[in-house]
């Protein structure tokens, strides 16, 4: 790491949901710039961890740093650290109320509070970073599976977020409409955005990222370099689970 | 008829359905049976009031409707009856969606004093009777902060269906997945915001169908207002039958009036829903 300032700082963090222990003792650190890819078995903690990045879920015990700011619940900075944390979710979650321009203009006029034909050149000009200039004026039902993600991906950019965290955001789609996601996403990485991306694309991990987090039963069990991480991980369960995946 | 397409060949035509099935399925046949017992049920009661001796007078009812007196043209007791039956209930159901959001919005702010005060006065209202609140109202609120009789009435329609309205609206707002909210809150919305631009827009689409109901019940319960005087058509129904002693013709004219008013109001949103329908 060249840029060692950091972004997102994990310290000692737990959750519980209940009696059940979701996160155990997580430490991590993400660097401006950086791409990190967690993967794990699911109920692995992956998508809980990223979600307590922008304040979806909250953690019980630990520190966790996002851009200066400290995440607790009730933090009353959270509104302003969520514009500057963007989410993709599996399951796109668009307003399907709303054309595709007006889910990426909502944000920037009522959050952000720009003009309109401002929100609206940002719109158009982060439709076209996602190649699908056409479909502005459809509505979310309209577009296939891979189109509504990279809507998902232009909405978030149109806040002008510093970060960006992804959660599974491939896993709903029909596979040949992964690789558009995909493609979309190693343009952001090119761009120097900071990501956090849960998936199981192994294939995009090796391209575009930085660090592999390796999680399984709310703990991480290995974090290192992709060359590392793929020939030679340290940990027998982590070798296990690539194996799995890597097989097919 | 369990036909799953599957397993029949082509040209293999279905097997027909019994006779008695294509009998009453048909149009004619189905047309013909209404017509005979709607005919029976108004043979019957024609046949009951000659019995008692009533004596039909339909063409003293126009009047009522219309009239073309030396002035001109006027209208009769039971247009301005609905006129102000339309308008009572309008205001009533205004008054009651506000109630009821707040109730909702409490119900669902997920403090506990608010989920506690929302439970307590849908409860309450639920198990008191239209009549006995109307009563509680005009004899009893009334007088103690002073309101009148119409201002009774319209408070006792808000508040009976604001109960119902608040359920509607809290089903409604639930039903927009929970993917919205998380959404809507990860681009740093706050919750108003949230409402406004996200949810409520998203929950018409769910509402719609039991708030017409609610209306059309809303103004048919308005009807109740009569036993405290206040002028709408029921009212104005009980005068003109305390006038002309024409009970039957008037409450058979009445009842049609309140019929055809939530009939079209039914048909105009079933049209309404078909084009959010097309919309989304």
């Amino acid at each position: 790491m060249t840029q060692p300032s950091p972004m997102i700082e994990v310290t000692n963090l737990d959750k519980y949901y209940g009696t059940f222990h979701a996160l155990k003792n997580i430490d991590l650190t993400v660097h401006q710039g950086e791409k990190v890819v967690i993967c794990g078995p699911s109920g692995s903690g992956k998508s809980t961890l990223i979600r307590c990045f922008n304040g979806l879920e909250w953690h019980n015990s630990g520190r966790l740093v996002i851009d200066g700011i400290e995440v607790y619940k009730d933090a009353k900075e959270i509104r302003e650290l969520r514009q500057e944390v963007g989410m993709v979710f599996q399951q796109f979650n668009l307003f399907p109320h709303l054309t595709v321009l007006e889910n990426l203009m909502i944000g920037p006029m009522k959050v952000r509070k720009i003009t309109k034909t401002q929100a609206e050149e940002t719109a158009r000009n982060y439709l076209d970073r996602v190649h699908i200039p056409e479909q502005a004026d459809k509505y979310p039902a309209q577009l296939s599976g891979g189109q509504q993600q990279r809507v998902a991906i232009a909405r978030s950019l149109c806040m002008e977020t510093r970060i960006m965290l992804f959660d599974e955001p491939t896993s709903a789609l029909d596979p040949e409409m992964i690789n558009e996601v995909l493609d979309v996403m190693v343009e952001l990485a090119d761009t120097g955005m900071t990501m956090v991306v849960v998936t199981h694309e192994m294939g995009f991990a090796r391209k575009v990222a930085d660090t592999m987090v390796f999680m399984e039963a709310g703990q991480i069990v290995e974090i290192s370099p992709p060359e590392q991480f793929f020939t030679n991980p340290s940990s027998e369960r982590c070798r296990l689970f690539l194996n799995q995946i890597l097989e097919h | 008829m369990t036909d799953l397409g599957i397993s029949r060949g082509k040209g293999q035509s279905l097997p027909k359905p019994p006779f008695y099935k294509r009998f009453f399925g048909s149009v004619f046949v189905s047309v013909a049976i209404y017509a005979i017992i709607v005919g029976l049920i108004a043979y019957g009661s024609y046949v009951g009031a000659q019995g008692m001796g009533y004596n039909w007078q339909w063409y003293r009812v126009p009047q009522f409707l219309y009239r073309n007196t030396e002035i001109g043209f006027e209208w009769g007791e039971i247009p301005i009856g609905l006129v102000a039956t339309i308008k009572l209930s309008v205001i009533s159901f205004l008054l009651a969606t506000a109630i009821g959001l707040l109730v909702a919005l409490l119900r669902l702010s997920g403090l506990v004093i608010g989920t506690a005060v929302a439970v307590g006065f849908l409860e309450l209202i639920r198990n008191i009777p239209l009549l006995v609140l109307l009563y509680l109202f005009y004899y009893v609120l009334g007088p103690i902060f002073g309101f009148d009789r119409y201002t009774a009435s319209i408070l006792t329609l808000a508040v009976f269906h604001s109960a119902l309205i608040s359920e509607i609206l809290r089903a409604g707002i639930n039903a927009v997945p929970t993917g919205q909210w998380e959404a809507a809150k990860s681009i740093g919305m706050t919750p108003y915001q949230t409402y406004r631009y996200i949810i409520l827009p998203q929950s018409v689409r769910f509402m719609l169908p039991p708030m017409t109901g609610e209306v059309v019940h809303l103004i048919k319960s308005s009807a109740i207002v009569s036993v405290i005087a206040v002028a709408e058509l029921t009212t104005f129904g009980r005068n003109i039958i305390s006038d002309t002693y024409m009970s039957f013709e008037i409450w058979f004219t009445i009842a049609l009036v309140y019929l055809v008013v939530t009939l079209i109001l039914s048909i105009g949103v079933s049209y309404l829903e078909k084009k959010y329908a097309v919309d989304q």
